[in-house]
């Protein structure tokens, strides 16, 4: 059965040419890039043209970009990094932000900082007054994600980062600092630094085309945090190890273009995500989109389906050739429904029934199509299982 | 070894939930049932209906239908746990109360132990239709 895959915003396939790009490091240019021969050479090369090619897409310096393995990597020593050179302090983040983002934060909260969980309102926005009235003299770091990964929420990081400034200037401080999780922005979304505002950023390759295992945080220069992980000078002593070097060429090569055609690809998907978001409400009776109708990621669907356990969709819908995925966290193993969905204000029955579908460059409106045409029968049969 | 998976769950899971046995289809008639059943809440995101027939004769469970809204192995669940109980001449009701979750979880060919849960459900969902028959039907419950 040919599968259509709707779930990028989990993972994405790698592209061609970053696979071709890749292929040299594998076993002709092997070096380890702390080396100081030919072959370490050749590797160490390749990383610093990497690096070029990252900072300049997002507008940073070069020694601004710390390899990691991946965007929890990336998310991790962001918060983790600011947190263990303050020792103590006020960290504000969402309700909404990826568990990479929420847990370091619970994490510290057990360990003695005060954290805010800012509220979002009903499209998963972040509550600016709240944000403003929650700034304090001991914030150290302010954590808010550009798009959310479930819902495709696109928070306004331009003003998030004004009122940062704006605080900072009127108490005369450094702090906080302010790190915004770009990952499932990538690739449709302006990254300009200097734009956005941000001290810190998390990238990641595995949902831009680019391999898995490798991501990088931006550091702005000045800015000062501790590592995570301890064992060597590389990176800047702040991400210790050998790097990976056919990964951080891929992940260089998956950014260039994903950002090289992001406005084209944004504007096709578009057209495909409002297709399907009208399909379903029209064909699936009592379904409801989560999130904005358009102040979302391009390739963001989120609908809840009363009377359907997410799993059970995800499931029937795997039978039918059609991969996605569940807000609510069941099959992640935990039976807590999304937090994302009941920080909208919506219960935690209608968590439990939520289907996300993301799109990406392979999806077409003939797979949308078979979605429309197979997804209202299965409801129609789910439902019929149903106690609700 | 563990064989390589092919699906999330069991191959006996998935024959369940892709073809649930017992499922109530059409609402019921006034009196074809004897009793009826329910837990969970849509909050906890399971909530499993049960439907009683017996035999008042031999004790035996003539029909047990079921609806369910939860994730795959919850009706996976009750859909075995109806198999279980009302197939093959039906069991014996109080043989019925005998069973327990890990019966249903060891005819299911195993839960991960996130979904243990379902099993229990499923379970208990049969206690409460049977308490719900014994209160309609006083003589019928065990003396005390």
């Amino acid at each position: 059965m040919k599968r259509i895959y709707l779930d990028h915003a989990a993972t994405t396939y790698m592209d061609d040419c970053v696979k071709a790009a890749m292929e040299p490091f594998w076993h002709k240019n092997f070096g380890n890039a702390s080396t100081i021969y030919k072959e370490g050479i050749d590797a160490r090369n390749a990383m610093t043209a990497s690096r070029k090619i990252i900072a300049s897409i997002i507008g940073a310096n070069p020694d601004e970009i710390i390899f990691t393995n991946g965007g929890t990597e990336s998310d991790n020593l962001a918060i983790f990094g600011v947190a263990r050179l303050h020792k103590k302090g006020h960290i504000i983040t969402t309700k909404i932000e990826h568990h990479a983002v929420l847990n370091p934060c619970e994490v510290l909260e057990k360990e003695g900082f005060d954290v805010t969980f800012l509220k979002v309102d009903k499209n998963g926005i972040a509550d600016l007054k709240e944000l403003k009235n929650s700034l304090r003299k001991d914030t150290i770091l302010v954590s808010i994600m550009y798009a959310n990964n479930e819902i495709g929420a696109i928070q306004p990081i331009k003003e998030i980062a004004k009122i940062i400034r704006d605080f900072k200037k009127k108490e005369k401080s450094a702090n906080p600092l302010f790190h915004t999780d770009a990952i499932q922005a990538a690739g449709y979304l302006n990254l300009n630094i200097a734009k956005l505002g941000v001290d810190l950023m998390s990238l990641n390759a595995s949902k831009i085309y680019g391999p898995k295992g490798v991501g990088c945080l931006y550091i702005k220069r000045g800015v000062k945090l501790l590592p995570v992980i301890y064992g060597g000078a590389q990176e800047r002593g702040l991400r210790p190890g050998t790097e990976n070097i056919a990964g951080i060429v891929g992940f260089a090569k998956a950014l260039e273009m994903s950002q090289n055609q992001a406005v084209k690809e944004s504007k096709r998907l578009i057209i495909l995500r409002d297709y399907l978001i009208k399909g379903i409400l029209k064909k699936v009776p009592h379904s409801a989109l989560n999130g904005h109708p358009t102040f979302r990621l391009p390739n963001n669907v989120n609908v809840t389906i009363p009377g359907v356990e997410g799993e059970s969709s995800v499931l029937y819908l795997d039978a039918a050739g059609i991969a996605c995925s569940t807000g609510s966290a069941c099959t992640s193993q935990s039976l807590e429904p999304s937090h994302v969905i009941t920080a909208l204000g919506k219960s935690k029955e209608d968590a439990h029934c939520s289907v996300r579908f993301t799109l990406g460059r392979k999806t077409s409106k003939k797979d949308i199509d078979y979605l429309l045409k197979v997804f209202p029968e299965i409801i129609k049969k789910l439902r019929i299982v149903s106690a609700i | 070894m563990k064989q390589q998976r092919e699906w999330i769950y069991t191959k006996t899971v998935k024959e369940h939930f892709f073809h649930p046995r017992n499922l109530l289809l059409d609402d019921p008639e006034p009196g074809e049932f004897d009793a009826e059943g329910i837990v969970g809440s849509p909050a906890c995101g399971d909530v499993m209906k049960m439907w009683l027939k017996v035999d008042r004769k031999t004790r035996r469970i003539k029909n047990l239908k079921w609806r369910s809204f939860g994730c795959a192995t919850a009706i996976a669940s009750t859909s075995m746990f109806s198999q279980m109980v009302a197939e093959k001449g039906g069991m014996k009701l109080e043989d019925a109360l005998k069973l327990t979750p890990r019966d249903i979880m060891e005819c299911l060919g195993g839960l991960p132990p996130y979904k243990i849960h379902c099993s229990v459900l499923a379970d208990q969902a049969f206690h409460n239709t049977v308490e719900n028959y014994f209160q309609k039907f006083p003589e019928e419950a065990p003396h005390k």
